[in-house]
């Protein structure tokens, strides 16, 4: 295997790419999403979306955020060839809502907000409320391997260029 | 960063290798050999080293097991004392003068200089006391992954080399390339395919 610097640094743009796919199948295609966490109700673009859009030898962040941001800007990045570098999530299983941001260059998870869970009264109950915790981050942690694979498995085949790229071209377009 | 916070934040970890012997013996072993040291009243500036995860200012790795479910709970907890510069330049420049009036010097060398701000920095650190930084950590041993609380480059760095002082074991940290090579359950030929890819355009 590479080394560990070099590799994150040479292929952080799978991440972005991971994350630019991510957002084209919630808008264009969002069955597919739901097939990968069988209680899934929803996974959509919560309110933060973070692009990166090199020219010229210039590297330019666009930002959007907020509860009632459009994201018509960040398809316009996309039209100049911006890729996702951040996005905020929301995902629905049964009646309860999971919050978090997914960073493209690391798939570092932060900001993860889980279903309430009881107030902790007493010290002998801490270890039934790390079970319920690490029950409600593996909902998150597993989903976002499953997309991955599910994206690797695309992107080192020739359905990436064939199929895939053209329709997210078609998206951005759009 | 504390898991039962209300938002978290966490990097993943692929663990390899495995432990030989009796498991929790080891682990146990592992921790209490290179559990947190108190740095107050001492000329240090920081510490790294495990503590319990429902203890963590008076870590006890002797009669509390770390075990919940089939997982393995800690933190690890990075002491730092945090002189301000501010400080630091003022002491600096008191010292420096004693010491020229003392040695009837007119200056110092770069070397000098150096030692005199080390001096400095040292007796500051006896008198500054530690902050505290705890971040969780949740070791799935079956299933040879860790979670850690905590994004930020230093913390992770300081839990990659503990780690493996401590259990013998290499943390790789999962990101693009690693996940895709070691968890996406690739052939040996989408592995090759993987290792000539370059980044796509989008837009012509």
């Amino acid at each position: 295997m590479l080394d560990v610097s070099i590799a994150y640094n040479r292929y952080k743009f799978l991440g972005h790419e991971f994350l630019t796919w991510l957002w084209f199948i919630m808008e264009v295609d969002p069955a597919c999403i739901l097939k990968a966490e069988s209680d899934m109700v929803s996974l959509e673009v919560d309110n933060r979306i973070v692009l990166e859009n090199s020219f010229d030898n210039r590297i330019e962040n666009i930002r959007i955020k907020g509860d009632e941001a459009g994201f018509e800007e960040a398809k316009l990045s996309l039209q100049k060839g911006g890729v996702v570098t951040e996005l905020n999530f929301s995902l629905k299983i049964g009646d309860h809502e999971w919050k978090f941001n997914i960073k493209g260059e690391s798939l570092n998870i932060s900001s993860l907000k889980s279903p309430e869970t009881g107030k902790l009264q007493k010290k002998e109950d801490i270890e039934g409320a790390v079970l319920e915790k690490i029950y409600l981050y593996e909902k998150v942690v597993v989903l976002v391997e499953n997309l991955y694979k599910q994206f690797i498995r695309i992107r080192v085949s020739g359905k990436w260029k064939n199929e895939t790229i053209p329709l997210i071209k078609k998206w951005i377009k759009s | 960063m504390r898991l039962l916070s209300s938002s978290v934040s966490i990097t993943r970890y692929k663990v390899k290798g495995k432990i030989q012997g009796s498991l929790v013996q080891t682990i146990m072993d592992g921790l209490k050999k290179n559990s947190i040291t108190e740095i107050d009243n001492q000329p240090v500036e920081k510490a790294a080293g495990w503590t319990s995860f429902d203890n963590p200012y008076l870590p006890d790795f002797q009669t509390s097991s770390c075990a919940i479910g089939a997982h393995f709970v800690f933190s690890l907890r990075i002491d730092k004392k945090n002189i301000p510069s501010k400080i630091i330049k003022k002491y600096y420049t008191i010292e420096m003068a004693k010491r020229l009036a003392e040695s009837g010097r007119e200056y110092f060398s770069r070397n000098e200089k150096s030692q005199i701000k080390e001096y400095v920095v040292n007796a500051l650190s006896l008198s500054i006391p530690a902050t505290p930084n705890i971040y969780d950590i949740i070791w799935n041993y079956d299933g040879s992954s860790l979670w850690f609380f905590s994004n930020q480059k230093a913390a992770n760095e300081d839990l990659e080399t503990l780690f493996s002082k401590s259990f013998g074991l290499t943390l790789i940290r999962l990101f693009p390339y690693t996940m895709a090579d070691l968890a996406s359950g690739i052939t040996d030929k989408e592995r090759d395919l993987l290792s000539t890819i370059s980044p796509t355009k989008f837009m012509d």
